[in-house]
């Protein structure tokens, strides 16, 4: 994905002039494009997160569209302050780019694991999430992100490599989409967790369910029609996301749908656990299975529910 | 209030008049801490900054950036004093319906180019603003206090100004020698003049209530090709003799004797 990102910031940085990118001294083997082709708006600022933030606060005051990037949780949650204070406050022109979101970097450890980062960014006011699940998501949310005026939070995970996007799809801010029609249950998914989304439909779909897949890139603003229109007609909605499941997708979905008159429906948010941080060494795939992201699992647990 | 034309010292003397009267209406303290930096605020408003209060967004203006955003009530004085909105704005500070804050709010009125409060963001905010006018005739001018240096990120942006050799950025570190809960010397023992020198700024100390002198190293400062600090000797709580450096002065609430006092000097 975030080769994808790269490639999408190279058009609108050649488009618009006044782009800056900053970077607090990560990309190896990744933006080496953008500071070849544009070495008086690319700017490595150190390792010093809050001070990137904070110049691109000045920068945006003064003008400029500003691409700070990071790891997603030193992007975030080391400049918190910062970005409410300087960026959201002053509803300035600043995007936050958060790679490797979720469990992306597995066995780095607990420091590099981002799973509170939807949440805190969500509740800041101004603020747009974008959460792409795949290649196509991550150009378009990018796209999209750059364009729009105000502050914005990315988090680019590691790309399934699938090419889920239908002919129909155009992408929005506040744009969820169907990437699998279906009627019994609603499995809501957000970021590169798609991939094992899909794979839970197929298994339930072997068990004789129709199962609607919405994959939800854009947080906030957030789909809620889209949502709604596809829960109103079944038995059970399932949010699947690499987040803790406080304050991601299942709390949006879960106020976007008990505010709707969400009666005798079976609902459960899948992600971590937020009450203890996981000290599991291992790759993506053997932590997520850890916390029971796991197509299997994840099928005997809403089987289970229903 | 009263608006007055007079020197320098005068419009440091009334800043302080002013805050004075800010702090008693509004019942609100950290009125020495806007005391300390009234003469500095005075000299650049009044000669070192190029701003025109009738074009407070022109895009050749030098721009300023109170860091130490809790000395707030100095700074809507010398908005005021200088043009950039009627001084009867100042009747809107930390009240009910008001329109100041106790820290500044970008937006609020004319002439605030940044919206500050928490310690040790502005820094890099004017390092942000620096880097974005490269090359133009503009400054950017941005006051921290010595207490806010205790903030890891105005050493982050120390080091980024340094490193980038700014040539258009210029500190103002009010050294009142008081931080919340004590003397800033307990915190920050070391000499700062070396520390930030050591991090590629051209340093300088000058008293910061002798206007003459502080209007001489501002102008050194303008001049300067490379980031440039000035440390201003202050006193906390300047003008109110009864907290003059003290810790309290932070604290301070004056009462409607302190009030009619600075108005007889």
């Amino acid at each position: 994905m975030r080769r994808d990102f790269v490639a999408q910031v190279l058009l609108e940085m050649e488009r618009d002039s006044s782009i800056v990118f900053l970077t607090g001294d990560l990309g190896f083997n990744a933006l080496e494009k953008i500071k070849e082709r544009f070495p008086d708006r690319f700017l490595n600022v150190g390792i010093a997160e809050q001070h990137m933030v904070g110049m691109a606060s000045g920068l945006a005051l003064e003008g400029k569209k500003v691409i700070a990037y990071s790891i997603a949780s030193f992007a975030t949650m080391r400049p918190y302050e910062q970005i409410r204070d300087d960026v959201c406050y002053q509803n300035l022109d600043v995007k936050i780019i958060g790679t490797g979101g979720g469990y992306n970097y597995p066995n780095h450890g607990v420091t590099h694991h981002t799973i509170e980062d939807v949440a805190i960014m969500n509740v800041l006011p101004h603020m747009q999430v974008l959460c792409p699940g795949y290649s196509w998501e991550a150009r378009e949310a990018t796209k999209a992100m750059i364009r729009h005026k105000g502050p914005a939070y990315i988090r680019l995970g590691k790309s399934p490599g699938v090419a889920y996007e239908k002919k129909h799809f155009t992408f929005a801010l506040g744009k969820g989409f169907v990437v699998r029609e279906g009627s019994d249950i609603v499995l809501v998914s957000t970021g590169n967790v798609l991939d094992i989304t899909l794979a839970t439909a197929d298994l339930l779909e072997k068990k004789g369910l129709s199962v609607c897949v919405l994959s939800m890139p854009s947080l906030k603003p957030f789909d809620t029609k889209l949502l709604v229109k596809h829960a109103r007609k079944a038995k059970g909605v399932f949010t699947i996301e690499e987040h803790s499941t406080t304050g991601g997708l299942g709390s949006i979905a879960s106020t976007a749908l008990f505010a709707d008159g969400f009666d005798g429906k079976k609902f459960h948010a899948f992600g971590f656990p937020p009450e203890s941080f996981s000290k599991e060494v291992g790759d993506r795939d053997y932590l997520l299975n850890t916390v029971g992201l796991e197509p299997k699992k994840l099928v005997r647990s809403i089987m289970r529910s229903l | 209030m009263t608006r007055t034309r007079a020197t320098t010292q005068k419009i440091g003397e009334n800043i302080r008049q002013l805050v004075v009267e800010m702090s008693h209406r509004s019942h609100s303290g950290e009125t020495g801490s806007s005391l300390s930096i009234s003469d500095l605020l005075a000299v650049l408003y009044f000669k070192t900054l190029r701003v025109d209060p009738k074009k407070p967004n022109d895009p050749k203006r030098d721009r300023f950036i109170l860091s130490k955003g809790h000395g707030a009530a100095a700074l809507y004085a010398v908005l005021a004093l200088r043009g950039f909105f009627p001084q009867k704005l100042l009747l809107g500070h930390r009240v009910n319906g008001g329109v100041f804050h106790g820290h500044p709010s970008r937006g609020a009125a004319p002439g605030i180019e940044a919206s500050t409060g928490s310690l040790g963001h502005g820094l890099s905010i004017g390092v942000g603003m620096a880097y974005a006018i490269k090359g133009t005739k503009s400054k950017v001018y941005v006051l921290v206090g010595d207490g806010e240096c205790n903030e890891g990120s105005i050493w982050e942006a120390i080091l980024s100004a340094g490193a980038l050799r700014l040539p258009n950025i210029v500190a103002i570190v009010d050294e009142n020698k008081f931080q919340g809960f004590g003397a800033a010397k307990e915190y920050s023992p070391f000499d700062m003049v070396k520390q930030w020198s050591s991090f590629g700024w051209e340093t300088l100390r000058v008293d910061g209530h002798d206007v003459r002198a502080i209007e001489k190293a501002f102008d050194t400062a303008a001049k300067a090709k490379k980031p440039f600090v000035v440390f201003a000797n202050t006193i906390a709580g300047k003008g109110v003799s009864s907290i003059e450096d003290t810790l309290g002065a932070h604290y301070y609430v004056p009462d409607k004797h302190a009030v009619t006092a600075m108005k007889k000097i």
